[in-house]
């Protein structure tokens, strides 16, 4: 029976084989499974040669890590819910769902055609609900299309960390929609979809800015509007730490982001090429995030006494962030040089929020804006022009031209978010108010807004 | 010597922790709970089915004192603890019958402090 099933799928692997030169299965018995799924492929396929089939491991490429990209929702969801209060655990998670919901429908409707359809400089002007769409990449419109929805979902989700634990949730679904909607996608025409950054070689792989420095301005903005938690800060200057409930839920956060960036950075090649630009990246994206990780690890532990495990994730979050954009044009080396230096802007970017009073539960300014706005510089500094960058960056003797067009971009990307996204949360509030009130802050979102407590049977010594 | 024991709202644990050590009262246990009274429960859902909570969270802090502390006691655990709303708690205060150091054995009013 066996051995009947066997030859007939080897038999089935030579006619497959003599149809597609290139991918010829040779003589491996045990390949003789895949030969059977090979040989039942349509027909279409077939017909299509080497072509369709490099579109085709393309395709594949891409949409494996759009899902690598749709998990770290999960991350993000993970993380906040460690960074906060048990008593706000239910309301944030709710925000991270329905923010990808949100920013999946926005982007189906209004998103994609304002960022890749051809318009003017500023947005594109068809396609809306993808009709007449067309993909900006060599892979079919669909996973190009998901790939780019879900780091729309990246850009929205961040926010939630930055003004968790006080934003009311009916404010929060109106923002997630407005921002994936409208303001990304905007941004993202700039740099992705041909506008006037892209026309100036502003470089920005992978969204060290166009993702999150767009969620990271937002969040500023959004928290500084809001206001802080009660308790953060007190009259006489003080500034009160209001630890996270779960170090183990934050840290499977951050460990699920990690391997999703490798999609997030790699799959935005779009293509697998010869595999030598998506190992470089992967390679870059992991040196990174582990030396962001020491850094801001040794930071705390000389200067605050102790390895402090916040910190700790906050760093390679740091280095991750760091690395985005010049993933592709750095080598290896000048990937650890990125995410240290990260580090250290991470940690001076918390203390400085600390400074002017404004409270980032989960530090989503510090880790995605000021690091973005960083790594978007990095690419000015390290970036090479055989890898693929227009000019050499500074360090290697091509001078500060590229530095200056990445400082322009980063900062006129990080203004036009932080003043539209503004005015979205000054609107929201006069219409129907942006956080909770002081009662329900106090028992917590989730009693108030959701009417469900996060660890029913669980006895949480807080309030 | 007494037992005070003080049922309140747990967002005011920190106030009257804070209150108590202004008053030098540095030795007390805090535990967790849950308990119905004035307030009564409330209606939470899930997955769309209605259900009574009829028992809210509450902190207990016990302290034991000798009786020239009672009073100062009781009254930061007032002023931490008192909003003027349903829900504040009750201080219960009872007769003590005796004390242990477990450190020494030293026994009565003299483990107390």
């Amino acid at each position: 029976m066996i051995g009947r099933f066997l030859s007939s799928a080897f038999r089935s692997s030579d006619r497959a084989a003599a149809r597609r030169p290139r991918l010829r299965l040779g003589p491996a018995l045990a390949l003789g499974l895949f030969a059977a799924l090979f040989a039942a492929e349509p027909a279409s396929a077939q017909e299509g040669g080497p072509a369709a089939h490099a579109v085709g491991l393309d395709t594949l490429f891409v949409l494996l890590s759009a899902f690598l990209v749709f998990l770290m929702q999960c991350g993000f969801g993970m993380l906040e819910a460690g960074f906060i209060r048990a008593k706000n655990t239910s309301n944030i998670l709710t925000k991270n769902f329905l923010d990808y919901c949100l920013a999946s429908l926005g982007f189906f409707i209004f998103g994609y055609a304002l960022m890749f359809s051809e318009g003017n400089a500023f947005f594109g002007t068809s396609g809306f609900l993808l009709i007449g769409a067309e993909s900006a990449a060599d892979v079919p419109l669909w996973a190009f299309w998901l790939f780019q929805a879900a780091f729309c979902g990246a850009a929205a989700t961040i926010v939630a960390g930055g003004m968790a634990e006080r934003m009311k949730f009916t404010a929060y679904l109106a923002y997630s929609f407005i921002i994936s909607a409208f303001v990304y996608p905007i941004v993202g025409h700039w740099t992705w979809g041909g506008g006037w950054l892209a026309q100036l070689d502003f470089f920005d792989f992978a969204g060290s800015t166009v993702v999150h420095l767009t969620g990271g301005a937002t969040a500023l903005v959004g928290a500084w509007i809001l206001g802080p938690r009660l308790g953060r800060f007190t009259p006489d200057g003080k500034v009160n730490a209001i630890p996270g409930h779960s170090v183990p839920l934050a840290s499977l956060g951050v460990f699920i982001l990690w391997f999703g960036w490798f999609g997030f950075n790699a799959g935005s090649n779009l293509a697998v090429g010869d595999g030598e630009v998506i190992s470089l990246i992967a390679v870059n994206t992991n040196l990174a995030a582990a030396s962001g990780a020491v850094t801001t690890t040794l930071i705390s532990w000389i200067v605050f006494g102790k390895p402090d495990l916040f910190f700790t994730m906050n760093g390679a979050l740091a280095g991750l962030v760091s690395v985005t954009a010049p993933c592709a044009v750095v080598s290896p080396s000048a990937s650890i040089w990125i995410g240290a230096a990260g580090g250290f802007v991470v940690v001076l970017a918390v203390k400085f929020l600390d400074a002017i009073r404004v409270d980032d539960p989960c530090g989503a300014f510090p880790v995605h804006g000021a690091c973005g706005i960083w790594g978007t510089l990095a690419v000015g500094l390290w970036g090479r022009e055989p890898l693929g960058l227009a000019r050499e960056g500074l360090f290697y003797g091509g001078g500060f031209e590229q530095l200056g067009i990445q400082a322009l971009g980063t900062f006129s990307t990080g203004l036009f978010v932080a003043i539209s996204m503004g005015l979205v949360f000054l609107t929201i509030k006069s219409l129907f108010g942006l956080r909770v009130s002081r009662q329900e802050e106090i028992r917590g979102l989730d009693e108030n807004e959701h009417g469900m407590e996060s660890y029913t049977g669980f006895q949480i010594l807080s309030s | 010597m007494k037992l005070i024991t003080a049922l309140i709202q747990p967002e005011v644990l920190p106030k009257v922790q804070e209150e108590l050590f202004a008053a030098q009262i540095g030795k007390f246990s805090i535990t967790a709970g849950v308990g119905h009274g004035t307030q009564k429960g409330y209606e939470a859902q899930f997955r769309g089915i209605q259900t009574q909570v009829d028992v809210l969270k509450r902190v207990r802090v016990d302290v034991a004192v000798n009786e020239d502390f009672v009073e100062r006691t009781v009254s930061a655990i007032l002023r931490g603890a008192q909003t003027g709303k349903a829900g504040d708690g009750k201080i219960l205060i009872t007769d003590l019958h005796d004390c242990v150091r477990i450190r020494t054995g030293d026994r009565g009013s003299q483990a107390i402090g």
